[in-house]
């Protein structure tokens, strides 16, 4: 992407703001990321759309994996050394709570850095962060910036 | 007044699915159903694209295609639809969806126990067995689906 391949040219990590802004399919959920030095936590807005239970009401299950495959990818754009956006090969999601339609937090860690394949885990939640409504986990393949295809 | 046509079992569900923000906002629509087997699809759309340079829909809207097609799939062979939920699902992406073509889904219940359902799907655009990605999800069977409003309680 270009906001990628500009950061770099640049010498720099790109704005994930505007990143997440370029991503259409990110625009449609409503993700902002808040970014404090190295911390990062994406903000799901909620809005009516996101409902996947109308009854309960709850969020949808796709929507909350979702967000956490962008969670982690903007995680990965932030720490690990890659030329595009990275691409998922497998995720898991374990569902703990249902999601209330209120707004949704996210953070991901990377537990391993490879040099082709990063593993990462991201947590969900709304209220308290000790009460996660969902959690991810997940390969990514990424592309080194030297140059060797991935 | 002439007797209106049965709707088929798709119709059905599909008027369910219409009641669901998410699916609608996805478009996402019932081209098939029978007892445990279900063919969702969700037409390609701008708002879905995950990579605007190469304009393949992102990895997310899978997501939600195929843990509303299982979940589905469940409901059709429990007969419990809206007291479900999915406890886990994992995806394993083999290749990027063609821009511009739709995606479907096929998901089948494979196994239902006393508490829990097993299903387990694939998304592609024409030929099932050249998939665009794969799913296993289990399922809790008979959760709660009252009204978070009517509960006098903040308990789950």
């Amino acid at each position: 992407m270009e906001i990628i391949k500009r950061a770099i040219a640049e010498g720099r990590k790109p704005d994930l703001q505007e990143l997440v802004d370029a991503i259409p399919y990110c625009r449609f959920l409503g993700i902002e990321v808040d970014r404090k030095g190295t911390e990062l936590t994406t903000i799901l807005r909620f809005s009516e759309k996101l409902i996947g239970n109308p009854v309960l009401p709850a969020l949808h299950g796709g929507v909350v994996g979702a967000f956490l495959e962008v969670t982690a990818v903007i995680q990965l754009m932030l720490e690990a050394d890659s030329e595009d956006l990275p691409k998922p090969v497998d995720i898991g999601i374990d569902y703990l709570r249902s999601g209330k339609p209120v707004d949704t937090y996210a953070r991901a860690i990377i537990t391993k850095h490879g040099r082709r394949v990063c593993n990462v885990r991201a947590e969900a939640w709304q209220d308290e962060h000790t009460r996660p409504i969902a959690a991810l986990h997940g390969h990514f393949l990424i592309k080194p910036t030297n140059g060797e295809s991935a | 007044m002439t007797e209106k046509a049965r709707p088929t079992p798709a119709q059905q569900v599909g008027f369910v699915l219409t009641a669901v923000p998410h699916a609608a906002a996805l478009k996402l629509t019932v081209v098939d159903v029978k007892p445990g087997e279900v063919v969702c699809k969700v037409p390609y759309a701008e708002h879905l694209i995950g990579n605007p340079d190469t304009r393949v829909v992102h990895g997310g809207v899978i997501t939600a295609l195929l843990d509303n097609t299982c979940g589905i799939a469940v409901g059709s062979k429990t007969a419990l639809q809206g007291q479900i939920a999915t406890l886990d699902l994992r995806i394993d992406y083999m290749k990027p969806a063609t821009p511009g073509e739709d995606i479907l889904a096929f998901a089948e219940c494979y196994k239902v126990t006393k508490n829990i359902a097993f299903a387990r799907g694939v998304a592609y655009h024409s030929d099932r067995n050249d998939p665009i990605a794969t799913c296993a999800a289990a399922f809790m069977l008979g959760t709660k689906s009252t009204s978070r409003a009517n509960k006098a309680t903040g308990a789950r």
